[in-house]
């Protein structure tokens, strides 16, 4: 589904992934970890087409098309889909039409019909329950008032709303209580599937203990220096990063 | 990459006026120019009492003594106010006995505009006066507001049928010294709307006034007179268009309300004059003296959107001269291209325990200038006054400019003032969030623009709330449609 | 002797000595400025809150140099130059300067140099500027070289004395790259009425330089004011103002600056308590040439009596000066009957990528709090001077000057019988 290859890309003149390969099938979840300022970050932003990176080398597939080339709209409307780590407040707008704006956009791209209100309204009463979010936060302005907590089980629930192929969750357990972390990743599990496919970043290995990624990957100084099975997770989480950094430093 | 918002300034660039058509209506023309003989030949036409004339002879010595203020942040050619023709009536101005005798090519500009009087009778119940170039074509509903005492009329029919409220009421808000525009208004104002609603009535439907400039070369000088008698509410909305024209053409209204003990106006405005092309060739100039007069535990609130005119000035203003009285001011504001405004409002607080309400939202695009020019004035006696004033600006462009000058003027030490304003550029991150989720970048904008005023929109009744969100798109939105 | 009579600016009955001369060209330049320039009134915009009718029927007149029995300044350790009735004070001033320092009244200065001074005086047009041109009584040339840090502060002291006198004090202040130093503006009277202060300060803060300037106005409320600060600030620099108001009569103060390099910060910080009849005007420009800067304003006053305060805070971003941070807020605490604030705090933005924000807020002491105070058994003048020692103190919060502080806390002690810590 997700083909990175050979991956270079800088910001303000400065290389922050320096050769980043990775691929993730459908079906299969793939958690990234690394320590803070390995490129974590920046890759979910690349992926999602975020303007201030440049892309100086390699190339991303994303089912069968080039993604660096599609505009963030584009790549949205293929099914690629960001929970943001820092979710962005918009003022009076309803977060109901938000997601029917953006609902609606995406089918007009697939070529399908627009969503009928009552479909909708039962749509989002569906899927607000995966992420048991209070059904007035639905006509609340996105994001505006929101707490920590309220914010990261929103993005899930636009994951909910939207259904992706591929989700990349960018350091959704950041900030959240061992219940919110809990609805999170069930949230996420309930909608997993065998046509989807899941990236979790996390700088933390709690987070897996309740999304059960396929691989482990070890994201540091811009590359991938080590990939294995969830047990590699755990290993970091007792052995700490610094391992990591002794044995890649260069 | 993508949209840019490069490309949707392009847009905006090539963005057509939507009302630019002109209806072929023969009119009824005075001849261009300003002098003593014109405002009688206009009086005459009129069939006026003898002291409208004087009323207008007197405002237009008073003017000619006047001059243009330039204090206002717009830069413009000043009118000539000697090639104006000051008197433009579509010819039959018969009255209409009913629905079915009205021109059809009248009936056509007004679904055009998106008013058609039929389809608003059925669905809405507006009561609609019609005002096109200066005189009232069409007043619906008149009989059903009758029945509650109502008066809702066109200003040159209230002239001959009432007259001691007009000789009473018209000039007590604003004066006709007030300033340069509202003094030419009172010596040449052709027609415009009268309202007065009984005491402790409570109007039952929205009120609500179409003006349109048809004619090229004339002025729009109309006067709208609220009265709510003790109290009583109403709810008043006005709406403005102008066609396409390279030339300027010159609107300056006075519109005065009188809210009376425990009396109740809303007056909201959705206002789209031609804006001028992309070049800032022609468009309208809207120089409008709007003020209301609370008496006591009265309330008045403005609610306006512009999108129009290609120089607005403009500040609906409260006196809160009676005790508890209240005053809001919710207003949006779009420049785009070569449009310059400066509107903001005026709160005078002279009774106790006076509120009032300030939200203004100005978004700028292209290469226009907006200004909030605000001043909130709290007398010696308006014990515990309040005034809460909130003003932001939204830059669209790296060309075009907002500016902010609020006059904040206290002598009573119980008064708390709190004022607030913000500039800042539309949010880069809103934009990437919305783009995420799939959204183009010109919906993401009109989603965001229509959050950001949100505040404002949400005062103004149902339908012209849905007219101003549209009017927001065609203004910010080059490519729609 | 010129004698000037009223209605136009040449036509004031002020009797104003020429006996030195900044610059005869400038000078001639500012003569005839005064012949065809009006006394601004309250239809002038920029005078629309502040009558000048009190200073523009007044009967000033220069004097000689006098001498002053008192000692004056703040700081044991600082630099002084004191000047009385706008003459300098030798006896009084430091005789010794810290390398690196040059501070010299411009009446001793060499002719030639004397020359060069002048020539980019902003807004030359305006009114008082012109005055403070054509008779300049006199006034000092400060000057820090590149990449040294002054340890003492250095005090301009000015002294108001006897009756009716006008005093035309100009100076120039230029801190060169690199440089630091913090500079105490202090204005006072001894035994003076009526008298009228008219100063002029042109400041070039250079690149990466930083420049702290402490203004304190305290003469005797018969005294009128007006100063003029013209700050140009160049790329790294960091400048801060305070100016502090706590006595007067009609004291206006003009602070325009030009923000010319990017990546400055600019701080302007001002508090006015005032009682009696006093009026007191805080004009502020800051324009914002170029990118990437900051600027933070903070005024706050108490106004009891029958005093007026002015506030009218401008900011300026030119268009293509992007990523500018511009903060200003003004707060006011009304606490008699017959006080009055006018505030107009506006926004000029030509630019896109900033983020600008102005506040204006007016009221009183907040009751509830008032009656906390004294429900735990403090007075009510105890409880008002807490609160408002709250309320202004966030400005004297920003001064890190001790010894101006010092003298902050005795004339609240002695003219307001506050004591605010």
């Amino acid at each position: 589904m997700l083909k990175i290859n050979n991956l270079h890309a800088s910001i303000d003149g400065k290389e922050i992934l320096k050769g980043l390969n990775l691929e993730v099938k459908a079906g299969e979840v793939h958690a990234i970890m690394g320590p803070n300022g390995a490129g974590k970050s920046t890759l979910a932003s690349i992926l999602a087409g975020r303007e201030e990176y440049e892309v100086t080398e390699g190339s991303v597939d994303f089912d069968g098309k080039d993604l660096l080339e599609l505009a963030t709209e584009d790549r949205a409307r293929e099914g690629l889909f960001l929970a943001f780590q820092y979710p962005v407040e918009i003022p009076g707008v309803s977060n109901v039409n938000f997601l029917r704006t953006a609902l609606n956009e995406i089918r007009e791209y697939r070529g399908e019909e627009q969503i009928s209100a009552k479909d909708f309204m039962a749509l989002v009463r569906e899927k607000s329950a995966i992420v048991e979010l209070d059904a007035k936060l639905a006509s609340r302005s996105v994001n505006e008032g929101f707490s920590g907590g309220e914010k990261k089980r929103n993005e899930i629930f636009q994951m909910a709303m939207l259904d992706p192929k591929l989700a990349i969750l960018d350091e959704t357990d950041s900030g959240l209580d061992i219940d919110a972390l809990r609805i999170v990743a069930n949230g996420v599990n309930t909608l997993k599937s065998a046509e989807n496919a899941t990236i979790v970043i996390t700088h933390y290995q709690r987070l897996l203990d309740y999304i059960v990624p396929d691989f482990v990957h070890v994201l540091y100084n811009g590359q991938i220096v080590k990939s294995g099975p969830k047990e590699l997770a755990l290993e970091l989480e007792e052995k700490g990063y610094d391992w990591i950094k002794a044995e890649f430093s260069i | 990459m993508g949209y840019t918002e490069n490309d949707l300034a392009k847009d905006l660039e090539n963005s057509e006026y939507k009302f630019g058509f002109t209806t072929n209506i023969e009119s009824d023309k005075a001849p261009i120019g300003l002098n003593e003989d014109i405002i009688r030949f206009i009086s005459a036409k009129k069939n006026e009492p003898e002291w409208l004339l004087e009323f207008r002879l007197k405002s237009f010595k008073i003017w000619q003594e006047m001059t243009e203020p330039n204090w206002a942040h717009i830069h413009y050619n000043k009118p000539d106010f000697q090639a104006i023709s000051y008197y433009s009536a579509p010819k039959q101005t018969k009255k209409y006995e009913s629905w079915d005798d009205v021109d059809p090519e009248m009936k056509a500009t007004m679904a055009k505009l998106g008013i058609s009087l039929e389809e608003q009778q059925r669905l809405t119940g507006v009561a609609v006066d019609f005002v096109m170039d200066s005189v009232s074509v069409a007043t619906s509903f008149k009989s059903k507001l009758k029945e509650l005492g109502i008066i809702f009329c066109s200003f040159s029919e209230a002239v001959q049928e009432y007259p001691e409220l007009i000789q009473k009421y018209m000039g007590s808000v604003v004066p006709v010294t007030d300033n340069f525009y509202a003094a030419l208004n009172s010596a040449v104002f052709t027609d415009g709307s009268f309202c007065y609603i009984p005491k402790g009535v409570r109007c039952p439907m929205e009120l609500s006034t179409y003006f349109r400039i048809n004619e090229a070369n004339t002025g729009q000088f109309e006067r709208t007179l609220v009265v709510a008698d003790e109290g009583s509410y109403v709810s008043y909305l006005e709406g403005c268009t102008a066609p396409q024209r390279d030339e300027n053409q010159l609107h300056a209204a006075v519109v005065e309300l009188i809210a009376l003990n425990d009396a109740e106006i809303k007056y909201s405005t959705v206002q789209n004059w031609y804006p001028g092309d992309k070049n800032g060739d022609g468009g309208v100039f809207n120089f409008v003296t709007k003020r209301g007069i609370c008496e006591r535990n009265a309330k008045i609130s403005w609610t306006q959107v512009e999108t129009g005119s290609a120089v607005t000035w403009k500040y609906p203003s409260c006196i809160l001269k009676g005790d508890n009285s209240i005053g809001e001011f919710y207003s949006v504001a779009v420049t785009n291209n070569y449009q310059q405004a400066d509107t903001g409002t005026k709160m005078i607080h002279l009774g106790k325990n006076t509120k009032s309400t300030i939200i203004s939202k100005g978004i700028s695009a292209g290469k226009s200038h907006n200004s909030y020019r605000g001043l909130v004035q709290i007398h010696k006696n308006a014990q515990n006054a309040r005034n809460f004033s909130q003003c932001d600006s939204l830059l669209m462009t790296d060309e075009c400019g907002a500016h902010t000058f609020p006059y904040i003027e206290c002598k009573n030490p119980s008064a708390k003032i709190e004022h607030e304003a913000t500039t800042s550029k539309i949010g880069e991150d809103q934009i990437f969030y919305c783009l995420q989720r799939g959204i183009s970048e010109e919906k993401a904008i009109s989603l965001i623009v229509n959050g950001y005023c949100k505040e404002v929109l949400n005062q103004l009744p149902m339908e012209f709330a849905v007219e101003a969100q549209k009017l927001l798109s065609i203004s910010l939105e080059g490519s729609v449609g | 002797m010129d004698v000037m009579e009223k209605d136009t600016a040449t036509q004031v009955n002020w009797k104003m000595n020429d006996a030195f001369i900044l610059n005869q060209s400038l000078r001639n330049d500012a003569l005839a400025v005064l012949e065809n320039t009006a006394f601004p009134t309250t239809r002038t915009e920029a005078w629309k809150y502040t009558r000048l009718t009190k200073i523009k029927n007044a009967s000033y007149q220069t004097t000689q140099a006098i001498e002053l029995t008192r000692t004056v300044g703040l700081d044991p350790n600082a630099i002084k130059l004191v000047f009385v009735n706008g003459h300098f004070n030798a006896a009084l001033s430091s005789k010794s300067l810290p390398d690196g320092l040059k501070l010299i009244p411009l009446s001793q200065m060499d002719p030639a140099e004397l020359m060069a001074l002048g020539n980019t005086t902003e807004n030359p047009e305006e009114l008082f500027t012109a005055i403070n041109t054509a008779y300049t009584t006199d006034g000092s040339y400060l000057h820090v070289s590149a990449k040294v840090n002054i340890e003492p502060t250095i005090e301009l002291i000015h002294v108001s004395t006897g009756e009716q006198h006008i005093s035309n004090i100009r100076h120039f202040i230029t801190v060169e790259a690199f440089s630091k130093a913090a500079v105490v503006q202090h204005f006072l009277s001894e035994n003076a009425t009526d008298c009228f202060c008219n100063v002029v300060t042109e400041i070039a803060v250079a690149k990466n330089a930083h420049l702290t300037i402490d203004k304190l106005q305290e003469a005797a409320d018969s005294n009128h004011f007006i100063g003029t600060e013209n700050v140009k600030q160049q790329q790294d620099s960091v400048f801060t103002i305070n100016t502090i108001t706590l006595n007067g009569g009609i004291v206006r103060n003009n602070l325009n600056i030009k923000v010319a390099g990017s990546n400055c910060e600019t701080n302007l910080n001002g508090a006015y308590i005032l009682k009696g009849n006093q009026h007191v005007d805080n004009h502020t420009v800051v324009d914002h040439l170029v990118a990437h800067c900051n600027s933070n304003e903070l005024y706050k006053g108490v106004i009891d009596g029958k005093a007026t305060a002015v506030f009218n805070g401008k900011v300026f971003v030119r268009k293509d000066a992007q990523k500018i941070n511009a903060f200003q807020s003004n707060g006011n605490v009304l606490l008699s009957d017959d006080a009055t604030v006018n505030s107009k705090p506006e926004l000029e933005i030509y630019a896109d990528d900033v983020k600008c924000s102005h506040g204006s807020t007016t009221g009183q002491l907040d009751e509830e709090a008032i009656f906390y105070l004294r429900a735990r058994g403090i007075g009510e003048h105890a409880a008002k001077q807490l609160m408002v020692g709250a309320f202004v103190g966030e400005v004297f919060e920003k001064i890190e000057n001790e010894a101006f502080l010092n003298r902050i806390n005795e004339i609240l002690t002695e003219r307001f019988s506050w004591n605010i810590d």
